[in-house]
């Protein structure tokens, strides 16, 4: 019996009883991060990192949450798993499950650059390795996050001097928290989407150190706005709410700016190339640091980085999931009304 | 090379007409001479021969990655465009492999490089690799893409000759007609100065520069909406391909509506070009016709024959006869040397009448008009445009003036619905541009029995949403993979539109469909209910009897 099974209701391990990151309501769920397709509704059971839980409160409601920290080991039915540091958002972790002396890593997602406010991703020594591979294709290979602050930063003051807001397109749990200093840097005032609002609300009250901002409120004048800073998620991108702070220029900040047609295709002024994902070179040195004997891939280019890890002398075979399909990140009705 | 790769980013990105034609601005005020010039051949379709194919470049690229090449394939069809994917997969400035010679790293021009491509043309495949390898180790992503995109082939990154044009125009203080009418033809950029192309001075004549072409717009609503039919001229629309016939100095050119000199490829008008009057332009439309009745009523073939000719160097005796090529023309645009193109069109039109008449000759034919008294009988017209071979009418305002590129008013196209079935889509394949990484291009299939057999490629016709949506569908029910087609399960249900249809022996299903493109998406349909290659067949007869 393998250590965990890929089940249509997620990854198991039957012999802790536990699922880590199921899509189905199940009793037992280890949570990876608190990203929509990774943590999902209706489970009776939830273990997370400490910093996972005012998300997931927020996202998912009261539930019965037990919380730990990095390195501080659980034990379920005789596995023991403990949590470590997997640098993709705040409280993101990978989750390591040992049991009879093997070792199983999965990474949930992952980056490995330290952006400064997720934690440093750890290499986990396992067997097994279950990666992401999200950019899984050599075209992705991400500059320094400073040289994108700074390439953002120029943006913005360019759009100031041209009396412009800049509306800043970012995933509202992650990626909004990890430009907030940059852009805070400029000087300009910062204002947040209700989406990111509540988001960073939770975190502030969870303890995590962020710049001020303000939220975007319905009696907000485009006089406190205009050639100033805007988050807002991408299921705001044009709507009439992001209209209203016209004259305004949207810039996109996600990996798949990595290509033209991507910025392009998204009507955007500008994209930025500022993933929370490994890229290319990432990947293959996450994989090799865990030393896994076998690899299984999860959703992006798992076929194509399955295939090269098995060229490069690396066991490794790509495996389905319902990972990956909230890179459009959904805003829920009450928020698409929240208007200037 | 910076400057240039800096405007291209900026063209790419925009999304504003204003801000590419500020860019354009910013970029010819402050960019060396030379530079402009290229700039101009560059975004006129008039790049410099390639020095290396793209196989080559494809497998300088995996050399130097040290990538496998089925990885470098999943990339190129994952970016959708392959100047861009080499300029993702190399290495960052300066860390190229080692045993490159350390080469000069001062700043080059533009010019620079475009003239090094000519220079190095014939030699041997080492020394173009070596200058590919060195320009590549000094150049970020942004230059690595367009000097790729240089060398591999058609610059299209969002920015129309018109732009251009009115930039140009900006910045020289000269009439858009005046610069769009320099920049035609052919020049070759090596040897043209700013000056022989854009001073109003110019002095250099070139005799085979044709005019910049009006395009029209297709109606919107209805066409008694433009007002007093009798203000207004009607003809047929003819499917061939747009082109103007010149002859000055007693020399014969032929452009087609892409800027290309064609005139080699049709014998039939040099055989009627010695009746051509001097300092004579012609616009009208290249097309195959069937003469053998002899009576002067135009007849014309599918476009599908007209393929048959162009494209082809060497034109055999068979290819003559069986694929005359003639010439219907639309209007005159010049006269014993006179630009007449500000003359009311129904002057032209007198003096065309006469011309072509004077000419008398079966290939050289006057496009004829459809006389109506009011719109209701031009309806009925239209309803037979079919049968006259035609894909329905043109409307032109009596005193509208020729003005050059796409625009509203004067001229319009007044087409015919286009055939239609019902198909479900069988592969899909990713798109380029800003359909990168999205299954955009679709195959599909009518029913033949209980088979699928494929019958046409469509790549338009789809809001972005209902592409985001098919693109889901096909990563979840692809069926096999093979390069870079899927096999999809066959399930959704398309009404494809087309222009034409002709018999071919080339294509499984037997036919070849003149622009076919998705007409709407019929999620109300099954795959049972999709039509059959009968009904195709069925559309071929009643479409080749003029029905």
């Amino acid at each position: 019996m393998p250590l965990i099974e890929f089940t249509d209701k997620g990854l198991y391990c039957p012999q802790g009883q536990f699922y880590i990151d199921p899509w189905k309501p199940v009793n037992r769920a280890v949570i990876t991060h608190a990203h929509s397709d990774h943590a999902r509704w209706g489970s009776k059971h939830y273990l997370c990192h400490h910093l996972t839980k005012p998300i997931l409160q927020l996202r998912l409601g009261d539930n019965q949450y037990e919380t730990v920290a990095w390195n501080e080991p659980v034990t379920m039915n005789g596995v023991k798993i403990s949590l470590h540091p997997a640098g993709h958002i705040i409280g993101s972790s990978q989750i390591r499950v040992e049991y009879g002396g093997e070792v199983w890593v999965v990474s949930g997602d992952y980056k490995t650059e330290d952006d400064g406010i997720s934690g440093a991703f750890e290499p986990v020594r396992c067997h097994t390795f279950i990666t992401e591979s999200t950019f899984g294709l050599p075209i992705y290979k991400w500059k320094p996050q400073q040289e994108i602050f700074n390439d953002i930063q120029h943006w913005i003051i360019q759009n100031n001097a041209a009396g412009k807001t800049s509306v800043l397109i970012a995933y509202s749990l992650g990626k909004a928290q990890r430009i907030l200093k940059p852009l805070s840097e400029t000087g300009l005032p910062v204002f947040l989407h209700g989406a990111v609002f509540n988001v960073h609300e939770a975190l502030l009250h969870a303890g995590i150190d962020l710049p001020a901002v303000q939220r975007v409120q319905p009696t907000t004048l485009k006089a406190e706005t205009q050639g100033n800073i805007v988050i807002a998620p991408s299921g705001a991108d044009g709507s009439p709410w992001i209209k209203k702070f016209a004259p305004y220029s949207v810039g996109l900040c996600s990996g798949w700016m990595q290509v033209r047609g991507n910025t392009r295709r998204r009507n955007a002024d500008a994209g930025f190339a500022l993933s929370d994902h490994a890229d290319w070179d990432g990947l293959l040195q996450a994989v090799k640091a865990t030393g896994a004997e076998k690899v299984f891939a999860t959703h992006g280019f798992q076929a194509a980085f399955s295939r090269y890890l098995n060229e490069q002398g690396i066991e490794a075979a790509e495996i389905k999931t319902e990972y990956g399909n909230d890179e459009e990140e959904n805003i829920t009705e009450t928020e698409k009304q929240d208007t200037p | 090379m910076k400057q240039f790769a800096a405007l291209v980013y900026t063209i790419g990105t925009s999304t504003k007409t204003n801000e590419k034609l500020q860019a354009l601005q910013d970029y010819f005020a402050a960019a060396p001479e030379k530079d402009m010039v290229w700039v101009i051949a560059v975004f006129s379709g008039r790049r410099p021969k390639r020095i290396v194919n793209s196989t080559f470049l494809k497998d300088l690229c995996i050399e130097i990655c040290n990538i496998p090449y089925w990885l470098f394939e999943e990339c190129y069809h994952t970016v959708g465009d392959l100047g861009e994917t080499i300029a993702l997969l190399l290495p960052e400035p300066g860390t190229l492999a080692a045993g490159l010679q350390d080469v000069n790293t001062t700043e080059k021009t533009l010019s620079y490089y475009l003239e090094h491509f000519i220079s190095i043309l014939k030699e041997p495949d080492e020394i173009r690799k070596t200058f590919i390898l060195n320009s590549w180790q000094q150049m970020d992503r942004n230059e690595k893409f367009v000097f790729n995109k240089l060398i591999t082939g058609g610059f299209r990154i969002g920015v129309s000759q018109t732009i251009m044009v009115k930039a140009l125009a900006k910045t020289k203080q000269v009439s858009p007609s005046v610069i769009a009418h320099r920049i035609s033809g052919n020049w070759d950029p090596a040897t043209t100065t700013a000056d022989d192309l854009l001073s109003e001075s110019s002095s250099t004549i070139d005799h085979s520069k044709p005019y910049p072409f009006y395009l029209s717009y297709a109606v919107e609503g209805e066409p008694a909406d433009l007002g007093d039919i009798n203000e207004w001229t009607a003809e047929w629309k003819w499917d061939g391909i747009r082109g103007q016939i010149i002859k000055r100095n007693n020399e014969l050119f032929v452009w087609s509506r892409g800027e290309e000199l064609v005139t080699e490829k049709f014998p039939e008008y040099h055989a009627f070009a010695p009746a051509l009057p001097d300092g004579l332009v012609l616009d009208g439309e290249i097309i195959c016709l069937d003469t053998s009745a002899g009576d002067g009523i135009i007849k014309p073939l599918p476009f599908a024959v007209l393929q048959t000719r162009i494209g082809r160097k060497n034109i055999s005796k068979k290819q003559l006869t069986g694929a005359p090529v003639g010439f219907i023309a639309y209007d005159i645009l010049e006269y014993e040397g006179k630009d007449l193109r500000e003359e009311p069109f129904i002057n032209r039109r007198t003096l065309l009448e006469q011309v072509i008449a004077t000419v008398n000759n079966p290939m050289l034919l006057i496009s004829p008009t459809v006389q109506a008294t009011d719109w209701q009988t031009l309806h009925t017209s239209r309803a037979g445009s079919r049968e006259k071979g035609s894909e329905g009418l043109m409307l032109k305002r009596n005193n509208s003036p020729y003005l050059s590129g796409r625009k509203k008013g004067d001229w319009w196209k007044w087409k015919i619905d286009a055939l239609t079935i019902d198909a479900v889509m069988i592969y899909a394949q990713k798109g380029h541009g800003r359909r990168s990484n999205l299954y955009t291009d679709y195959t599909f299939a009518v029913k033949d029995g209980d088979k699928l057999v494929p019958f046409a490629k469509a790549y338009s016709g789809l809001t972005d949403k209902e592409f985001a949506q098919v693109d889901a569908f096909v990563k979840r029910n692809s069926i096999e993979k093979f390069g870079p087609v899927r096999t999809v399960k066959p399930e959704l249900v398309f009404e494809i539109a087309f222009e034409g249809i002709a018999a071919s022996n080339r294509h499984k299903s037997g036919v070849a469909l003149r622009f076919p493109r998705i007409s709407r998406w019929r999620s109300d349909k099954t795959v049972d209910e999709i039509n059959t290659l009968d009904d195709l067949k069925e559309i071929l007869r009643m479409y080749n009897a003029g029905i």
